[in-house]
This record gives C-alpha cells, sequence and structure tokens, in this order.
C-alpha cells in the first residue's frame, strides 16, 4: 500500500507545464520588448494570486490587505538600493525575510480578529503601511521616488540586458514561488492546509494546530508577495505610496482572478491570470470600466460556480493539472492478505 | 488652537463615525454578515443627496427625507436579492461578494461622476458657530450632527429592545431556525436589518457629504472608520459604539495638531493598540 | 369517517446521503393526542421537523387539513397552523420571558391563546416574565416553550421530547397542563422517551425504530411486550 499522487491527467498537466517552462526561459529570444513586459506582469500575478489563493483558499485567512506586503517589498527594495546601496537583485532577495519578519507581530495583532473582521484588519494594517510610508522623506514622502540611476545600471550595462536580466528574475521567482507552494501542499503540512481547507472544524478536533499553520501561511505568503513586490517596482523603477499600496491593483484584481479561476485549487490562479490577461488584451484597458465588469463575474462565480472555472473543468472530467491529490494504491500482497476467508 | 476646542471637535466627528460603526454592527449583530462595501454604500448616499439637491434644489437635510428612504429601499432590494444568497457557514461568499460589490459602486460611480470632489452646501448653517464656555467654541453643524448621531442610537437601542421588529432581530441573530419557526421569514427579517442599516447610511453620508469633500475613492477609508470604532468600543453595544466612536475622533484630533500628516495613523494606532491589549473592546456587551 | 386533520403519507427524508425516514406514514384526528415513541436516533425528531416544516421530505406527503404542506418553509406551515415545541426548548437567549412568548403570536392567527391565558396555565412564567430565559430552571423553561407555541394559536401542536432533562416531578406537572391544552380544541403529537408518560397521555400510539413504523395502535390496546419489542428491535 502506498500513497500516489499522479494521475492520466496530472501527467499530461506535468508535460505541459515542462514544455511551456522551456518556450518561456527563452522568451527572450523570440519574444519582443512589449511581449517580455506582458508576460513579466502575467507571472508576477500568477505569483501574488497564488499567494493569496494559499492564504484565503487553503489556510482560510481572507485578506483584503495583501497591499501591505507588496507595497513593503517594494519600498524595501528603494530603501535598501537608494539608502544602503544594496544591488537591486540582492535587495529583492532581502526583502522577503524583512517582510517575514514584520509579519510576525503583524499576524499577532490581527489573529486577534476573526473571519470578516480580520479581513480589515488586514486593510487597517495596509494603510497604516501606506501612512508611514509618506512619512518617509528619504524615499520621497508622499509623491514617491524612481530608482536611482546608477543602481539600474548595476544591474546591467544595456537596456536589452536589463529587460532579459528582470524578465528572467520574474519567471525565476514565480517558478519558485509555484514550487515551493507545490512542495507544501504535497508535505504532511500540506494536507493540514487541505483539511483546513475542506473543513477547519473537523480539522482541528483531528489535531490538526490550526492556529500555529495559519500563522506560518500568514508569514510565508508574506515572504513571497514581498518579494513580489520588490521585483514589480524593480521593474517599473519607480514607486509612490499610492501605487504601492494600492487595493486595486494588488488587491482588487488578485482576488478577482482567482475567485473566477478557481479558489482553493493550486490551478485555479493560473487559469484566472490567463483569462483575465485575454480579456484585458481583446477589451483594452478600459479602467474603471473592466474592473466594475470584473467584480460582477467575481460575484456571479462565487455565487453560481463557486469552485471557479478549474473546479468546473475539474469536476466535469477528473482532471487536475498538477499531481497534488493522493491516490491510496493497493498493492498485489496487501490484496492478497486482506481477502476475506 | 486650545487643546479643549481640539479635543471637542475630536468627540463631535466621533459621532460621524459612531454612525458609520452603527450601520456596520447591526447587520453584524443579526446576521454575522460584514458588510464590505459599507463606506462605499455611505459615499453612494453622499452622491444620491448631490442628485437630489440638485434636481429639486432643497438643502442637504431637507433632501435626507428623500435620500433616507431611498436607501433603506436600495438596502432591502440588495439584500432580498443578492446577499441572502451568500449567508451560510462559508466565511468566503459574504466578503468576496460584498468585496466585488465595494469595487463595482467605487468604479460605478467614477464612471458617473468622474473623480472630481464634491461637496454639498448647506447653506449659512455651515459657518455659524457659538460659545459653549469661555474660549470655547463650537459649531452648529458639527453639534447638530453629533446630536442627530445620539439620537440615531438611542433610537437603534428602542428599536432593538422595545419593539416587535427589534425583537425579530434579537430572535432570528439567536436561533434562525427557531425563528422560522415561531413565523418569521428570515429573508424578510435580513433584508429589513439591511434597509435600516442603509438608512442610517443615508444619515451619515448627507452628513459627511455637508462636512468635507467627497469623491467616489473615499469609502474604504468610512468603512475602516467605522470598524475601528466597532472594534474600539466593543463588540454588541450600541453605546460601546458611540464611545468606540469618539475616542477615534478624539485620537485623529489629538493626532492632527501634533502633525497634520499624522491625523489618520494616530486613530490606526490607538486601534492597534486597544486590538493589543483588550481585544474585546473597551465596552464589551456582557453575553446574558 | 371524517378526513383527518393531519395526513403524513409514505415519507422518506435524508440528512445528505444518510437516510432518517423510510416510508413513514401517520394520521392524527382532530382532537387527538397521538405519541410517537422510539429509541434515540430512531427519526421522532426527524419526522417533526418535516410536519413543522423545518426539512422537506424527499418522497411522499403531508397533508393538513386537506392542504400539501410537505416542504413548505416553517413560517408558512406556522400559519397554516402547526406548531413545534422544539426538542431542547430553544428559547431565545436574547429575549426576557415575555418577549419569547410574544416572538410566538407574532403571526397573530385567530384563537383562545394571549399572553394572558399562556400565563394562566403556566403561573410561574408570570412572576419571571422580564427576566431573561436561560435563567429560568428547565422546566419553567420547557413550559416557556409550550407557551410560545401556543401563542401562534395553532390546531396542531408538536411536543419534541418535553420530559428530555427534567425531573419526574416536573414532567408530570406539565403532563397535567396537556388536556386543559387539548380541551381548547388542540391537537397533540407528543414524542417521548417516557414510554409511561406517552401512553397516559395519548391514544395512539406510533413506535419509530431505525426510521421506520415498527407498531402502531391504541395505547389501551398495546402490551408491554409489543412495545419492548418494536422499540427494540428484537
Amino acid at each position: 500500500m502506498r500513497v500516489e499522487h499522479a494521475t492520466h491527467s496530472s501527467r499530461i498537466g506535468i508535460a505541459i507545464i515542462a514544455i511551456a517552462l522551456v518556450v518561456f526561459a527563452l522568451a527572450p529570444f523570440w519574444g519582443d520588448r512589449q511581449t517580455l513586459r506582458l508576460l513579466a506582469e502575467i507571472f508576477t500575478f500568477v505569483a501574488l494570486a497564488s499567494l493569496w489563493n494559499l492564504l484565503a483558499g487553503y489556510a482560510g485567512l481572507v485578506s483584503v490587505g495583501q497591499q501591505a506586503f507588496v507595497g513593503l517589498g517594494g519600498y524595501l527594495l528603494f530603501a535598501l538600493v537608494i539608502i544602503l546601496d544594496v544591488h537591486p537583485i540582492w535587495a529583492i532577495l532581502i526583502a522577503g525575510p524583512v517582510a517575514a519578519v514584520v509579519a510576525v507581530p503583524v499576524a499577532a495583532l490581527i489573529f486577534r480578529l476573526r473571519g470578516a473582521y480580520f479581513a480589515i484588519g488586514t486593510w487597517v494594517v495596509a494603510e497604516v503601511f501606506r501612512l508611514l510610508a509618506s512619512q518617509i522623506s528619504v524615499l520621497g514622502g508622499g509623491s514617491g521616488i524612481s530608482l536611482p540611476a546608477s543602481a539600474v545600471i548595476a544591474m546591467a550595462p544595456s537596456r536589452q540586458a536589463r529587460e532579459f536580466e528582470t524578465y528572467w528574475l520574474a519567471l525565476g521567482l514565480t517558478i519558485i514561488v509555484l514550487a515551493t507552494i507545490v512542495v507544501l501542499l504535497r508535505s504532511r503540512h500540506g494536507l493540514a492546509l487541505t483539511a483546513i481547507r475542506d473543513n477547519e472544524t473537523a480539522a482541528q478536533s483531528s489535531g490538526v494546530g490550526v492556529i500555529r499553520i495559519k500563522f506560518y501561511v500568514y508569514v510565508l505568503v508574506a515572504f513571497g508577495t514581498s518579494m513580489i513586490g520588490a521585483l514589480i517596482f524593480l521593474m517599473k523603477l519607480r514607486i509612490s505610496p499610492d501605487t504601492a499600496f494600492s487595493v486595486n491593483d494588488w488587491t482588487a484584481f488578485v482576488i478577482f482572478i482567482t475567485v473566477i479561476g478557481g479558489i482553493g485549487r493550486i490551478e485555479g490562479p493560473i487559469i484566472g491570470t490567463i483569462v483575465f490577461f485575454m480579456l484585458r488584451q481583446t477589451l483594452a484597458d478600459l479602467g474603471s470600466l473592466y474592473l466594475l465588469m470584473m467584480g460582477a463575474v467575481a460575484i456571479v462565480v462565487m455565487l453560481w460556480a463557486p469552485k471557479g472555472l478549474w473546479g468546473l473543468i475539474a469536476e466535469r472530467f477528473g482532471w487536475q493539472a498538477l499531481p497534488l491529490q493522493r491516490y491510496l494504491v493497493l498493492t498485489p500482497k496487501t490484496e492478497e492478505a486482506g481477502r476475506k476467508p | 488652537m486650545g487643546w479643549t476646542n481640539v479635543i471637542l471637535q475630536g468627540v463631535l466627528i466621533g459621532g460621524l463615525y459612531a454612525m458609520f460603526a452603527a450601520g456596520l454592527s447591526l447587520i453584524f449583530g443579526v446576521m454575522r454578515l460584514v458588510n464590505i462595501a459599507h463606506g462605499d454604500l455611505i459615499v453612494l448616499a453622499a452622491y444620491v443627496a448631490l442628485m437630489v439637491t440638485q434636481t429639486l434644489g432643497i438643502d442637504p437635510l431637507t433632501s435626507l427625507l428623500l435620500v433616507t428612504p431611498v436607501m433603506a429601499l436600495i438596502g432591502y432590494a440588495l439584500q432580498r436579492g443578492l446577499l441572502n444568497r451568500t449567508l451560510g457557514d462559508d466565511l468566503l461568499p459574504p466578503l468576496l461578494v460584498t468585496f466585488g460589490l465595494s469595487i463595482i459602486i467605487q468604479n460605478g460611480l467614477l464612471e458617473l461622476f468622474t473623480a472630481d470632489s464634491r461637496k454639498l452646501q448647506a447653506g449659512a448653517i455651515e459657518i455659524q458657530t457659538f460659545q459653549l464656555l469661555q474660549g470655547v467654541w463650537v459649531g452648529l453643524l458639527p453639534l447638530i450632527q453629533f446630536v442627530v448621531a445620539v439620537a440615531v442610537i438611542a433610537g437603534l437601542q428602542t428599536l432593538f429592545y422595545r419593539t416587535a421588529l427589534g425583537r425579530a432581530f434579537r430572535a432570528t441573530s439567536d436561533d434562525q431556525a427557531v425563528a422560522q419557526l415561531m413565523g418569521l421569514d428570515t429573508r424578510h427579517v435580513f433584508a429589513m436589518a439591511m434597509a435600516l442599516s442603509l438608512a442610517i447610511i443615508a444619515i451619515a453620508g448627507v452628513f459627511l457629504a455637508v462636512r468635507a469633500n467627497f469623491d467616489p475613492s473615499i469609502g474604504p477609508a468610512r468603512l475602516i472608520f467605522g470598524f475601528e470604532a466597532v472594534i474600539i468600543g466593543g463588540l454588541g453595544s450600541m453605546w460601546g459604539t458611540l464611545a468606540g466612536g469618539v475616542i477615534l475622533g478624539v485620537s485623529q484630533a489629538i493626532g492632527a495638531q501634533i502633525d497634520p500628516g499624522w491625523q489618520l495613523l494616530a486613530g490606526h494606532i490607538v486601534f492597534l493598540v486597544i486590538l493589543a491589549v483588550r481585544p474585546q473592546g473597551l465596552f464589551p456587551k456582557v453575553s446574558g | 369517517m371524517p378526513d383527518p386533520l393531519l395526513e403524513v403519507n409514505a415519507i422518506d427524508a435524508f440528512y445528505g446521503d444518510f437516510q432518517a425516514l423510510f416510508g413513514v406514514s401517520l394520521r392524527v384526528e382532530a382532537g387527538q393526542v397521538v405519541a410517537v415513541i422510539g429509541a434515540n436516533g430512531g427519526g421522532k425528531s426527524t419526522l417533526l421537523k418535516c410536519i413543522a416544516g423545518l426539512m422537506s421530505p424527499r418522497r411522499g406527503d403531508i397533508l393538513f387539513d386537506g392542504k400539501a404542506v410537505g416542504g413548505a418553509p416553517a413560517f408558512e406551515v406556522l400559519a397554516h397552523g402547526i406548531a413545534l415545541v422544539p426538542e431542547g426548548r430553544r428559547l431565545f437567549p436574547s429575549l426576557t420571558v415575555e418577549e419569547n412568548l410574544l416572538i410566538g403570536g407574532q403571526l397573530r392567527r385567530p384563537g383562545p391563546w394571549t399572553l394572558d391565558r399562556v400565563y394562566e396555565l403556566f403561573p410561574v412564567l408570570a412572576e419571571r416574565r422580564h427576566l431573561p430565559a436561560p435563567s429560568l430552571s428547565g422546566g419553567q423553561q420547557q413550559m416557556a416553550a409550550i407557551g410560545r407555541a401556543l401563542m401562534s394559536n395553532p390546531r396542531l401542536l408538536l411536543c419534541d421530547e418535553i420530559s428530555l432533562g427534567l425531573a419526574p416531578i416536573v414532567v408530570r406537572d406539565i403532563y397535567a397542563r396537556l388536556p386543559a391544552i387539548v380541551a381548547e380544541g388542540l391537537s397533540l403529537i407528543v414524542v417521548e422517551q417516557d414510554i409511561a408518560q406517552a401512553l397516559k397521555a395519548a391514544r395512539q400510539v406510533y413506535c419509530l425504530q431505525e426510521g421506520r413504523i415498527a407498531l402502531q395502535g391504541k395505547a389501551a390496546e398495546l402490551t408491554r411486550e409489543s412495545i419492548s419489542a418494536a422499540y427494540f428491535g428484537v
């Protein structure tokens, strides 16, 4: 008897993903500047949405304040580069652990709130970060600041090299985030998380240390979100409190993507991001009308197809793109022993 | 400005915050729903008042006679048509649906009215002041607004504890299934609670619009103020909510005196401190 | 023979995938007291929930005074004239005794039961009318729960395990008042674990065992042996 993860569809899924990875890795050689920028943006949203999905879809911590860590990551990058003259790529790597440390007391505070009040609490935290950021004059205060040319050049001598570099960074970081999530979900802790996702009370009475797991997930997600945030603002080359901590950009879209794609399934955010960007390319950026539409679609999905697009497809066909489910496989010896006399 | 004046201003705006909070905690009490779109509905009320005052040429306070029932109706329809479907054991649907609603309202208002700042003019009443004590002046409008806030909270208390509707609210909040057994159509009870909440939102929205500039994006901040007032004051107590609003208002006023950029931060910090040392709030209702 | 007040015809009831009732049928004539007995988990409460509208039977139908009420929501069923005294009393803890009674009466069906009549029937409630419901003793709470159901002026009263958790003397006291209720024209279904009490109070008895009617008949005609057999499924 052993536990297996793969199914026929997940084997196909892995194959598709492997091919996609190769294609994406080679993108700087077949794609133009526009394509690279678009792909990088897609990757960062996949990462952000996957992290939010882990937090809300698996750990049941619905946060509408993750922009706190996106902005924190961005500001950490700018602070490290401008004040401490750190190389931008190192700054991204440092942003993660620093944000994780910040997340600890934040979690201690807001975990005192439950459910929807917790959600609003995360929003308050984001607001506090935003207000604090506007007070830091050396980082531009309320109007923000641009990345100094010296730091930009430190990354790579030519603009093209820099663009290749940030593109591969985006791809690499996203792969690491997704890989971490997959490894986590396949582990013992992942089993506990899936139990929490399915039925928190039952999980608790089965001995799962729910609060502790939620805490670790919150800190882990803060780690990842900040690194992605640092990367995003490295690509933008400019930061301001309003853009860094924007609810619309970093929370509304992320939530809508995940809901429409499918909460609580790892494939959901990926599908959702694809749909989101396809729509954006075809409909063009209609700004507030687009947000309005996405909001309406998200509501409809939440009420009538709560498992999202991927949920509908997966249930209909029994697919999974990644080998995450656990199947008990009986080996011949076990069958022999179990046969009734 | 002397400190007495600062604190007085804080107290008076605390009344407005308490009104933001009252609608929020009423809904939570009756149906365990937290309406993320609460702040945006306050802004919506302000825009409805804008349209009413512009088309009918009446002053904002009179417009309340029309704005309040309109918002109440919107609340009833919203609950019956949409939000009742989200109620249940799962945490995600009400949260995400009301979040989606918040984004929809904000962007809808943006499309209809642009991002321009507006303000409702109440006329002479806005600048009138009078002397309360030696050296202590108070604006007439802020004072009226505070008195109205207290009246609203007193009214809510009376409604909850001395009327049939209030009984229905409390019973439904206690035990939905048995409430149904007693002949209460819970879909209707919830919708009435939402209608009441939006009526309070209407009053708060109009006062907000007269007091300060508003635009489609200021909703979330109002939600946060209401939420902070509820947490500071303590869940389940209407008068606690008033106290919470006042404490928040005073904190903000003191913060603003120290440095204008610290106004909002001061409020958030007081909220976080209370959350850290006394998470149940200052005046939580002792459950019977 | 006149039409029965309540007709339950071969209902099946499920909790998700678990079937709790299998083709259960029952009749209550006007002015009759019917007892439903059976071991725990037998389906007695489920049966009452279906009649009261808290659950929908998946198959079969329920007719009250000739009208189909199976599947109707609880507040509609109350309007037709069926009231349930739920298992465990379930008074509203945020309300006082009097407020609990008033909630029961807020549907305002015509009939003899008013606040004063309920206080007449249960004087101890009058003494405690403004106290919060949870402050009452178990027996007093049971009386309040019955009073609350009476306030809607039902024609059929469903009593789910009113003896549960109460001292025998209290149980006898409550059951002693049932005839007064019936005299006002009510019919009763009494679900009971206390068989002796049930047989004393009721004319017709049904025994539910694992979701099926194992025995039915007039209380006077059933023997101890047949009841035990049905009860325990021996």
